[in-house]
């Protein structure tokens, strides 16, 4: 057994697996930097995911998907902002009929097409070819870390770039500054001049479509096999909590997605590394599998209360009218 | 005024959802080739059927063709195109178009059913309420609901695939020597692997040593590959659970890029392993339904079942019985195990991704299996040249601890120790 081989495949796989997780939490991260609790996540990342895949299937291309799937996350952003923002409707009872209302039409269309029609990667080369790992020169040559970090498809490098530069424009952009003046206190903000409703829909749907995209990477990591499960599979919400986890900073965001995925890929690889190292990590074997089943969610569970006494201290990224609707006669 | 306006559209929202819902259970004119009946539709053939019923049970209780009527409960939904719901009903109108019955006015069907105790009887009710003469039960984890029924409708026939379960009646299980078709394929794997020269074998299963179906079905694979290649391991990664899509495809990635293996196999539902292998550029052998089209470059040939096998000889002696409790008798045995020999399970055709010589192993070793001359976990072990020619020699048969299960040229193991308890690998097999 390759030891080092053995490491460099743990890290590829905690990029590549959990690239998704990345997507749901910087799209979610931006709507909820605008005051608004969108806990549809799982629903627009399916959306995003069977759209995304039938229409770049058929156009054989990836960027067809990749732009299928950021505008069908988009509407489904379009039609939270409708019902909460011009509508008044209540934000979580809306998230939460997003994710059945996105599961429902992912299925429909799956099961509609399902069958012979079905557009497969195998048809699609182009599409299948884009989504071949592509290697960073030099970088990809460091010892077992390289191929690990610096060797995959192009949308883990475009969901690190739109990470960043997320982040760059919410710290250091005016416009970043009035997106988050709206999700402190859209009523200060309005009395500035920041139209708040404008704000609030461009950045839903932005937030949304970066979703979108992340139900694309899922779709192709499953090599578009449409099985009576989700291809989503829980995703959604667990970004909704790396969210917290990440202060509400889309690049902590990426750093936040890496330590869930450590965690959430030791299952695949944890007896791998046990055979690779027995004196060291043998005991990763003796781990029944119920536990590593269970590892994302007492993560989950550890990562809220740590959030939680770190709140106390003042020291949130929490915007202070998350989840309360702004309207304007109120004021 | 704008809050109801929002109420409004979330309703329609809700609504829209349902009306998914509905079309993804219920909706199946979509596939005319599997149109069923659905126990939910059409009251007016079931008075008409239930009238020819009536007047032909007056002069002979023996039913025709015409009047059988099929009860099926399924895990998943039965517009399916592949994996394990898909293979029972395929296997299902197959054998009714077999026998000339009507799929779709003797069909009914409940789909979707999960495996609990209540939901399964409360799907025994809708189907007894339509007159059903006999109900199969696909899923394992329905047995405790069918032994129930089977008591309470002493009328109908329950046969459950994949249990233990039955009485003397009108309550069978059935289930197939899968391990012999594994075998079959273990050759092709085996031959491959002498091919490439990696002697890495690994294999993606649901579980391991828990159920006696995911052991022995690894070790028939096993012993396949090793009769070809005696220096070849078998690396078992376990995904504790039937179906889990996204850990299918990284088990095998992992055992590809970790444990060097050159050849996925496995026992889980879906394609992912085999697209995976496909995906790395080495081979694989599929599971339940031929898999050469996910993974045309990649794919050896995999394990099937023809369940219609089953299906069809259950119709005719439903048939042919003047109640449901003459069924297990008409049956010969309350536990029907079929394998090569009946057609019951069987390896798809090779693709050509094939080594040299494999077409000619497996014709040679299925004969033998066929015509009862050897069976896979016996004293007697096989060994297969690169040229195809297959050799017999008395060797005991050992599990990975040493421990000796079958001594040097002793008889098969018991058919209930390959169903119920055979809890070990053989030698050559470890988990990764």
């Amino acid at each position: 057994m390759d030891k080092l081989g053995v490491i460099t495949a743990f890290i590829h796989s905690i990029v590549a697996i959990n690239i998704p997780l990345l997507y749901g939490t910087v799209g979610e991260i931006v709507v909820e930097k605008s005051g608004s609790l969108n806990l549809g996540v799982e629903g627009t990342m399916a959306v995003g995911a069977i759209f995304g895949y039938i229409c770049g299937c058929l156009a054989n291309s990836l960027g067809v998907g990749i732009l299928a799937a950021f505008l069908t996350g988009a509407l489904c952003g379009l039609l939270f902002a409708l019902l909460t923002v011009t509508l008044q409707a209540n934000q979580n009872i809306t998230g939460l009929t997003l994710t059945t209302f996105g599961l429902g039409i992912y299925f429909f269309v799956g099961n509609s097409l399902k069958g012979p029609d079905w557009p497969t990667l195998n048809n699609a080369v182009n599409v299948k070819n884009g989504f071949a790992d592509l290697s960073i020169p030099l970088l990809s040559k460091i010892p077992v870390i390289g191929k690990g970090l610096f060797s995959h498809n192009i949308l883990v490098y475009l969901g690190i770039i739109i990470a960043v530069a997320l982040w760059w424009y919410l710290k250091h952009t005016t416009l970043g500054l009035k997106l988050r003046s709206v999700g402190e206190n859209p009523a200060a903000a309005d009395s500035v001049g920041i139209n708040v409703k404008l704000m609030k829909y461009v950045h839903i749907c932005l937030g949304s479509g970066i979703m979108g995209l992340g139900g694309y990477y899922m779709a192709l990591l499953m090599s578009g096999s449409f099985n009576s499960a989700c291809w989503i599979n829980g995703y959604g919400w667990i970004a909704v909590a790396l969210v917290i986890f990440a202060n509400w900073n889309p690049s902590l965001a990426i750093a936040g997605t890496f330590v869930f995925g450590f965690f959430n890929t030791l299952r695949v690889s944890g007896s791998s590394l046990a055979k690779a190292f027995p004196a060291l990590l043998g005991w990763l074997d003796k781990i029944p599998v119920q536990l590593y089943q269970a590892l994302p969610f007492i993560i989950t569970a550890i990562v809220l209360v740590v959030t939680s006494i770190r709140n106390k201290r003042g020291s949130s990224g929490l915007p202070a009218a998350l989840g309360t609707n702004y309207y304007r006669e109120d004021r | 005024m704008k809050k109801i306006i929002a109420l409004v559209l979330a309703a329609l929202m809700l609504l829209s959802f349902a009306a998914c819902g509905g079309d993804t259970t219920d909706n199946n004119s979509s596939k005319p080739a599997e149109e069923s009946k659905d126990v939910s539709t059409d009251a007016s053939t079931d008075a008409s059927t239930d009238a020819s019923t009536d007047a032909s049970t007056e002069e002979s209780k023996v039913t025709a063709a015409s009047d059988l009527k099929v009860g099926a409960i399924y895990i998943n939904s039965k517009n399916d195109t592949a994996g394990y719901t898909y293979a029972h009903h395929n296997g299902i109108t197959t054998a009714m178009k077999n026998l000339g019955l009507d799929v779709d006015t003797q069909l009914f069907i409940v789909d979707e059913v999960p495996e609990d105790k209540e939901q399964v009887l409360s799907a025994i009710d809708t189907l007894a309420s339509k007159d059903v003469d006999i109900i199969f039960g696909i899923s394992f984890g329905y047995i405790d609901a069918m032994e129930e029924a089977a008591a309470e409708y002493e009328d109908i026939i329950f046969s459950h695939a994949t249990g233990y379960k039955s009485n003397e009646t009108n309550f069978n299980n059935y289930f197939g020597r899968a391990y012999q078709a594994r075998y079959l394929a273990g050759i092709a794997a085996g031959l491959k692997s002498l091919e490439i020269e990696n002697n890495n074998v690994g294999y993606v299963a649901a579980y391991g040593t828990e159920y006696a179906e995911t052991a022995s079905g690894i070790n028939g694979f096993a012993l396949g590959v090793l009769a070809v290649n005696p220096n070849a391991q078998i690396h078992v990664k376990k995904l504790s659970a039937w179906a889990d899509e996204i850990n299918e495809s990284a088990y095998a990635k992992e055992l590809i890029n970790s444990f060097g293996c050159g050849i996925i196999s496995q026992h889980c539902d879906s394609a992912q392993p085999q697209i995976a292998a496909e995906n790395a550029n080495v081979f694989g052998c599929g599971y339940n339904s031929d898999m050469t089209s996910d993974a045309p470059k990649a794919h050896l040939t995999a394990a099937i079942w023809h369940w219609d096998v089953y299906y069809k000889t259950a119709m005719e002696a439903a048939m042919a019985c003047d109640d449901a409790s003459q069924f297990v008798s008409k049956m010969g045995s309350s536990a029907y195990y079929g394998g090569l020999k009946e057609g019951f399970v069987d390896v798809s055709p090779l693709s050509d991704n094939c080594a040299a010589n494999t077409a000619a192993a497996i014709d040679t070793v299925r004969k033998m299996m066929i015509d009862g001359e050897w069976d896979v976990f016996s004293g007697v072990k096989l060994s297969i040249a690169a040229d195809g020619t297959v050799t017999k020699a008395d060797a005991a048969l050992v599990d990975n601890a040493g421990n000796e299960i079958v001594p040097a040229g002793g008889a098969s193991v018991e058919d209930s120790v390959i169903t119920g308890t055979m809890n070990y690998y053989v030698a050559g097999v470890t988990e990764a």
